[in-house]
């Protein structure tokens, strides 16, 4: 098993620690999933994420490289600046999904989920080859924290030299941390304002106590997931896998009109199921699996769902066949043979 | 973690409270088994009136992350269920010996009493994971 750079802080902080593809991660604190949930709501937290991969894009041809590579068009972005992308596959499906950031002219930063590292470098040096790019694999030279919440912009420009609160959304900037060099960007999972802060991780405590002492909660995988869901952020593994076109989803936006890998697999390929967000008239956690009906036949299933910690309803994203797919259509999710019933919405759920 | 001795246990981490005459049976989670689930979501709890046996799955406790059944300790029938539950699941984290009691049984089988664990049974168990 893997442990990130603050692995000793966690156990510090009385972390309960879980396996998460294939690291010791912290699922939560004592504070507890709620309260870490609320925090980020309404003040500011802060999550290890160190977990996840950093590759490096390299080359005179690495614009064009990464515009055939991934979904999202990198040829939009300038150095300094990162876009939410997705790497497909060539059957109609994704690899992973992806936060690209441009460190300079043919230079990019890819952050992928720690799970897909292997796959997701192993397809990118497959496909850097005609495009003569350099892949490399930072994943162990980096630690990544995010602190999230309304009240991150003010502890970011409490503990950094820089005008941190000018900084735009998907920007980013080299800048330091308490004399660490950090990368800072306004980026985030929760559906709140916030930064996620990549460093050395030898300096990574360092740089998690100067945000803890400044205010912020340290928040789990556990709230991570309550918080990305509840904003209607997709999780690969459960609402993006090898078979799902993102098409289908509200994230269709990420997908541009260009020449990409597995292009004929996914574009301008009917919709079977779309991905739409449940909310539950009755009490009950709908979870992954869950399958949903309407006028009792079925209609596809569950890929995430909880209990909004904030409106403390039962939140779900499905996927469902796509006649259905239609906001207020009443629906029923199956929980222990029992169907309860549920109304598609638009996610996210907490605004 | 508290495992308060005048009560008797379940390898499932039920906790049992007996009443005088040993009849009455109030049935909730233990301190460890609540703080091992976290924040509780959610509490579907039995019918009042519904027969059960011993060791039979009757009621479900789902925080964030798991969905757990609980079982009964005893046979009997099911007279009573804390409905505060339903609104406020979060007593079973909060108070688990006492406002988050879950359900109450008549008992009809006092020899199964006698299977039940006492506390310092019960802390081994749950100390053996």
């Amino acid at each position: 098993m893997k442990r990130t750079s603050l692995y000793e802080t966690h156990l510090s902080l009385g972390a309960r620690v879980v396996d998460f593809a294939g690291w010791e991660m912290p699922l939560q604190y004592p504070t507890g999933i709620n309260q870490e949930h609320l925090a980020v709501r309404s003040d500011a937290g802060i999550f290890d994420v160190s977990h996840m991969g950093e590759i490096r894009i390299l080359g005179e041809r690495a614009t064009g490289f990464l515009r055939y590579a991934t979904l999202n068009d990198p040829a939009k972005l300038r150095p300094g600046r990162g876009q939410y992308s997705m790497l497909p596959n060539n059957q109609g499906g994704l690899v992973d999904d992806l936060y690209v950031y441009c460190e300079a002219e043919n230079e990019y930063l890819i952050i992928c989920n720690a799970a897909n590292i292997g796959p997701v470098v192993g397809q990118l040096k497959d496909l850097a080859r005609a495009f003569d790019c350099h892949v490399v694999n930072e994943s162990d030279s980096w630690a990544l924290i995010a602190l999230q919440g309304p009240g991150a912009a003010l502890i970011a420009s409490r503990v950094s030299s820089d005008p941190i609160v000018d900084l735009k959304k998907n920007r980013f900037l080299n800048t330091e941390i308490s004399a660490c060099p950090v990368k800072l960007a306004r980026t985030g999972y929760t559906g709140e304002d916030g930064f996620e802060v990549l460093c050395h991780p030898t300096d990574a405590p360092i740089v998690w106590n100067v945000f803890t002492d400044a205010g912020a909660l340290p928040c789990g995988l556990g709230a991570r997931d309550t918080l990305r869901l509840e904003a209607g952020f997709p999780l690969f593994g459960q609402e993006f896998d090898a078979t799902t076109n993102p098409l289908c989803s509200d994230y269709a936006w990420v997908v541009k009109d260009k020449d990409f890998y597995g292009r004929e697999h996914i574009w301008g390929k009917p919709c079977q199921q779309k991905l739409v967000g449940l909310k539950m008239s009755q009490r009950g956690v709908a979870r992954h699996g869950y399958r949903v009906f309407a006028q009792e036949q079925e209609i596809g299933k569950v890929s995430s769902g909880t209990i909004s910690p904030l409106t403390r309803e039962g939140i779900a994203l499905a996927w469902i066949d796509a006649e259905f797919a239609v906001i207020g259509q009443s629906v029923a999710v199956e929980i222990r043979g029992q169907h309860i019933p549920a109304t598609v919405v638009k996610p996210p759920f907490h605004l | 973690m508290q495992t308060p001795s005048e009560l008797k246990y379940s390898r499932s981490h039920e906790w049992s409270q007996v009443s005088a005459d040993g009849k009455l049976i109030t049935v909730g989670i233990s301190d460890f088994a609540q703080d091992q689930l976290g924040d509780v979501v959610f509490v579907e709890l039995p019918e009042p009136g519904r027969k059960v046996n011993a060791g039979e799955a009757v009621a479900v406790i789902e925080s964030v992350k798991t969905a757990s059944d609980i079982y009964a300790p005893v046979s009997g029938e099911i007279i009573e269920v804390n409905e505060a539950l339903l609104d406020a699941p979060e007593g079973i984290n909060d108070s688990p010996y006492e406002a988050g009691w879950l359900f109450k049984i008549r008992s009809e089988n006092p020899a199964e009493l006698a299977e039940l664990l006492d506390a310092a049974a019960y802390i081994k168990i749950a100390e053996e994971g």
